[in-house]
């Protein structure tokens, strides 16, 4: 299986170092504070969403069949640049520094905003290619 | 410096998230997506550890690059965890969807507690 996978591997790390380079531009545009909301990996995660909703939709109905697409901005690109570690990591800091509640606004804010986010992208993305 | 650390981190964390899901996914036949999860929990738990140790004064700046903002930020994925739920509820399966969410951010934070509460 691997053996022959050996350019979508390439891909995703290569997307994945693009990814990861973006975020941490945001984070050190908006950098955490021990008890504020982090507000940097907030809005990484939900552009990230928003972006895999349309890429997903324009990789169904106007790209299909372009193998190393997916992998390379999917789950590399997007993968690399969102992160789930660093939002459970902040919400267990914030919680131990006594900023319970915005602990708590961070951990629902970023699902109410982004899971939207994801299938508005994919919805206005179909839409937009079927007319 | 930090620049080059973050990309070297991230070079190794995205192509280890494609595959462990791979091997986590071949593994099973439910729609749940314990490949995502896995990875996004031991991502938890590992910058949980650096980032307590980081405040305890034992972890490095250049190894909170590496590992943590590179590594870590690469290997786990909030936009996957996002299409995945929604493709669950697209496909109707809104119990699994929930559970997804459920279970992703209960044990992921669980998790970042865990590895935190070791080294601060």
């Amino acid at each position: 299986m691997v053996r022959r996978q050996w350019d979508v591997l390439a891909v995703i790390s290569a997307g994945g170092v693009l990814g990861a380079l973006a975020r941490y531009a945001v984070s050190r545009a908006l950098p955490p504070s021990p008890t504020g909301f982090p507000w940097g990996i907030f809005l990484v995660n939900v552009t990230g969403c928003m972006l895999i909703g349309v890429l997903m939709a324009l990789v169904a109905h106007v790209w299909p069949g372009r193998r190393l697409l997916r992998p390379f901005l999917g789950t590399g690109v997007l993968g690399g640049y969102t992160t789930f570690s660093a939002y459970t990591v902040d919400i267990v800091r914030l919680a131990d520094a006594g900023a319970a509640t915005v602990a708590a606004a961070y951990l629902v804010g970023t699902l109410l905003v982004a899971l939207p986010a994801v299938y508005g992208g994919m919805v206005v993305t179909r839409w937009l290619v079927r007319r | 410096m930090t620049v080059l650390l973050v990309a070297l981190g991230a070079a190794v964390g995205a192509p280890l998230r494609y595959l462990v899901d791979r091997a986590v996914q071949a593994r099973h036949d439910a729609v749940f997506p314990w490949g995502t999860f896995t990875v996004n929990v031991v991502g938890s738990f590992l910058l949980g550890l650096l980032t307590g140790g980081a405040l305890a004064g034992v972890v490095s700046g250049e190894v909170s690059a590496l590992v943590g903002t590179g590594f870590c930020g690469a290997l786990t994925t909030y936009s996957t965890f996002g299409y995945e739920t929604v493709k669950l509820v697209e496909a109707g399966a809104f119990g699994q969807a929930f559970a997804n969410v459920a279970v992703s951010v209960t044990t992921g934070v669980a998790a970042a507690a865990a590895g935190y509460a070791l080294t601060v």
